[in-house]
């Protein structure tokens, strides 16, 4: 493993893994994968499908908990805390650790009530507040001004790259720590595409994001560190622009200029 | 030109079918109607059948009717959507949710006078409550709970799994997510369910008969509007079918016709809802 590069990461370091073995079943999706993501800083997952990038990113907020027969062996901290400890409460976790998928799932209400569901979980009620979280997380989304008009019409009549920052808005209303997106570009247009690149790179002042794509140039483009997985190894994680210049691993080297995956 | 002379055939056939069936469904209910509206008027739906006042009437089968909808519905409703949310979101699919599921398809195809028998000896019987509407509603309860049970699981099964992970990604506890996403989403299936359940129960004779019994005075107290669920009361189609054993034919087309009107508004409403749910 290359480019355990200092102390910069070693201190802000916001989520971090520790010998973390995933199993669905028989299958090994995650060997002994080690990872430190730094804070204030968009890390990026790549690797070709069925590689265990997803697999990792769900694991950080404990989605896999949803799915059956799976057993996770290792430790996965946040702050310096083992998320799955029996003492985490999961839903102040995933209030912590927000999470935006690969399809723009809004859900089958209006604008606002779909933005105000995350808070409202956490038990704010009042009118006013909540118009506040709406307003600021659309604008944070750069949707506010497409849809303050219709804040009371279906979410579900957004295109899809609306839908999508919706999604963002969404996930942003509970003021998480660390955002966990999911190839949320892969099922946009290129226009739409740009915008959710320009706010990811925004946001890296407030969250810290953590990002699962297919597309290399997008992980060029936005993410400080990237991560490369293979058949549920990491290979190889560092800066991005030094993992991309003089990647330390062949295998790296080989699907970083398309020769698989 | 052997082939194009096969299809004019098949397309002939196929017009006869659908046009049978059309006039099939037409020819009954105007038959009904035009025999039964005669003798539906005012004092037909707002009187008691009574031999000393001379009159015949149907208002005491008619609040009977309602009060078996809304009791039967009232155990049904909670029991099969619970099951379903059951079956659906906590059961673990194997083998026991496999054995539930055939047993509900079992119950549905169950004859309705088998309901009667056993309603009439465990809930009129055993538990003492004799004939009564009481009777009757729970022995409808068992009947309808298949109706109520699968349509709300294909209701369930059909919200988006993306819903389901975006409520827990935001923190939502699961019966949070089940209030507040799942049942919503799932509404219009479950009340299809609900409206189909109750056209069974407007339709049901065989198994009210030893059960709910043949009563058909109106209360004379306000009292007597809840004394009325431990007292005999028959429905509407019970009436119809007494009715018919004695041959009071015009009568007996008069409460289908009343039925059958009934049974229009249920199946209006029904696709009305369904258009709205479905512009949403």
């Amino acid at each position: 493993m290359a480019g355990d590069k200092g102390q910069r990461r070693m201190t802000q370091c916001k989520m971090m893994t520790e010998k973390l073995n995933v199993y669905y079943g028989k299958r090994h999706a995650l060997k002994d994968v080690d990872i430190r993501i730094r804070s204030h800083a968009v890390t990026a997952l790549i690797g070709p499908s069925g590689c265990g990038k997803s697999t990792f990113l769900k694991t950080l907020n404990r989605m896999n908990d949803l799915v059956g027969n799976v057993r996770i062996e290792g430790q996965v901290y946040l702050d310096g805390e083992d998320i799955y400890s029996t003492r985490m409460d999961v839903t102040r976790l995933r209030k912590r650790v927000g999470m935006v998928f690969q399809q723009p799932n809004p859900f089958p209400m209006t604008i606002y009530d779909n933005i105000a569901y995350g808070p409202r979980i956490h038990g704010i009620k009042g009118k006013e507040q909540l118009d506040g979280i709406v307003e600021r997380s659309l604008r944070q989304a750069a949707i506010w001004e497409e849809v303050r008009e219709g804040l009371y019409k279906s979410a579900l009549g957004l295109s899809g790259g609306q839908k999508q920052r919706l999604c963002i808005a969404r996930a942003l209303a509970v003021e998480p720590e660390v955002l966990l997106m999911d190839e949320p570009t892969s099922a946009l247009d290129p226009v739409s595409t740009l915008k959710v690149e320009e706010l990811m790179t925004a946001f890296k002042q407030k969250y810290t994001i953590v990002i699962v794509t297919h597309n290399m140039q997008q992980a060029a483009r936005i993410s400080d560190d990237t991560v490369f997985f293979l058949e549920g190894e990491l290979v190889e994680s560092d800066t991005t622009a030094r993992l991309f210049s003089h990647p330390a691993d062949r295998r790296t080297r080989a699907y970083i200029n398309g020769r698989f995956g | 030109m052997m082939r194009k002379w096969k299809d004019d055939v098949l397309l002939c056939l196929i017009y006869l079918a659908a046009f049978f069936t059309e006039f099939l469904l037409i020819g009954i209910l105007g038959y009904v109607f035009v025999k039964g509206f005669p003798q539906v008027s005012l004092s037909f739906l707002t009187n008691v059948t009574s031999v000393l006042q001379g009159t015949a009437g149907i208002a005491g089968n008619f609040v009977n009717t309602l009060y078996m909808v809304v009791m039967t519905l009232a155990v049904a409703v909670p029991f099969g959507i619970g099951a379903a949310i059951y079956l659906n979101e906590y059961a673990r699919p194997g083998r026991v949710v496999r054995l539930i599921e055939f047993t509900t398809e079992t119950l549905a195809g169950i004859p309705s006078i088998l309901f009667g028998l056993f309603g009439m000896v465990f809930f009129g019987t055993t538990l003492g409550l004799g004939y009564s509407i009481l009777t009757g509603a729970l022995t409808l309860a068992l009947m309808v709970l298949p109706l109520i049970t699968k349509n709300t699981q294909e209701a369930l099964k059909a919200v988006p799994e993306a819903y389901r992970s975006g409520a827990f990604g935001m923190g939502a506890g699961k019966w949070y997510m089940i209030r507040t996403i799942l049942l919503p989403a799932a509404m219009p299936g479950i009340v299809t369910g609900i409206l189909l359940s109750v056209g069974r129960i407007l339709g049901e004779s065989a198994a009210l008969l030893f059960t709910a019994g043949s009563g058909y005075f109106l209360p004379r107290s306000f009292g007597g509007w809840f004394r009325k669920l431990s007292e005999s009361g028959g429905t509407l189609t019970v009436q119809l079918y007494l009715s018919m054993s004695k041959a009071q034919y015009s009568v007996a087309f008069g409460i289908a016709a009343v039925l059958l009107c009934m049974v229009l508004g249920i199946n209006f409403l029904v696709r009305m809802l369904a258009k709205k749910w479905d512009a949403v």
